[in-house]
């Protein structure tokens, strides 16, 4: 008995560690450029390009953070114009999600006027997050 | 401003902190068998909740008997939930923790009784990850899995 409460105290350990991780990473924006070489032509996929940004959110529907994202970033792009939302369903975009290397639902990439990928980020998105991740697409403003 | 509006409908909302609840019940269910061991016992609460979550795998989250306490019991002194939630990603994490609590009652079924504490250590822990933060472990595999199949349709070939 002694050894089985052992085991499930390790599990328990094992879970707060597991569950302080993913909650720390979730929708946390990375602004590293993407690959040079990666050149996706959006309009054949049906993403219209908004004239300032554009949220490309990648969503499964199993996925219930994938709703509340989707939520947040369509906020947003109402509020502020010239910014578009889009909302790709994984299994259909399968050779888009390898070739981006998406790991997860939801992933959002953000997109600069130019269609370049200007942040990026994975799991459920805050409505700050989301403000964080626009405003490295956006040009820095004329101060 | 314009937005895309091609999400496909979804089936009327469940309140989201009813699996979450249900995974609590659940976890606890599994943390019993886990400290019941490889015993006959172990495996028959590893059925009972083998089982649970066949019925939740087939009838969703709230059709399963942690969905009714959490509807009788515990919503009645909840205020009323901020927004609802597709009741998909909760079905599809009931079918995975019925796949790896299924593992455990096949393999004691057939006598390797040392798996129904390891699988019901799995599933616990992705049970009690569930209740605590809300991540639901079946969901984030998902896309990994589906990776797994061969390409198929493909809306346009990257160009290279």
């Amino acid at each position: 008995m002694p050894t089985r409460i052992v085991v499930l105290v390790a599990l328990l350990l094992l879970t707060v560690a597991l569950g302080t991780l993913w909650r720390a990473r979730q929708g946390r924006v990375r602004t590293a450029p993407a690959r040079a070489d990666l050149a996706i032509d959006w309009a054949a996929r049906g993403v219209g390009l908004g004239e300032r940004a554009t949220f490309v959110q990648l969503s499964a529907q199993v996925c219930a953070p994938c709703r509340a994202t989707a939520r947040v970033l369509r906020d947003l792009a109402g509020r502020e114009p010239g910014v578009v939302h889009h909302e790709l369903d994984v299994e259909e975009h399968l050779d888009l999600v390898r070739e981006l290397g998406v790991l997860k639902t939801p992933t959002v990439l953000v997109l600069d006027a130019t269609g370049a990928q200007a942040a990026r980020s994975s799991g459920g998105m805050t409505p700050a997050q989301a403000g964080h991740a626009l405003a490295a697409a956006l040009p820095a403003p004329a101060a | 401003m314009n937005r895309d509006t091609s999400a496909p409908p979804a089936p009327a909302g469940i309140d989201p902190r009813g699996p979450r609840v249900g995974a609590g019940i659940t976890a606890f269910l599994l943390a019993v068998v886990v400290l019941l061991g490889a015993s006959t016992a172990g495996l028959v609460l590893l059925g009972v909740v083998a089982a649970g979550f066949a019925l939740g795998a087939v009838r969703g989250a709230q059709g399963t008997v942690q969905g009714w306490l959490f509807r009788t019991l515990v919503r009645p002194r909840l205020a009323p939930p901020a927004e609802l939630e597709d009741p998909r990603p909760p079905r599809f994490a009931q079918l995975v923790g019925l796949v790896v609590t299924g593992v455990g009652v096949v393999l004691g079924l057939a006598g390797v009784l040392a798996a129904v504490p390891w699988a019901a250590g799995v599933a616990f822990v992705a049970a009690a990850l569930n209740a605590v933060v809300g991540l639901c472990l079946g969901c984030e595999l998902y896309l990994l899995g589906l990776r797994l199949r061969p390409a198929r349709r493909t809306a346009d070939p990257a160009p290279r």
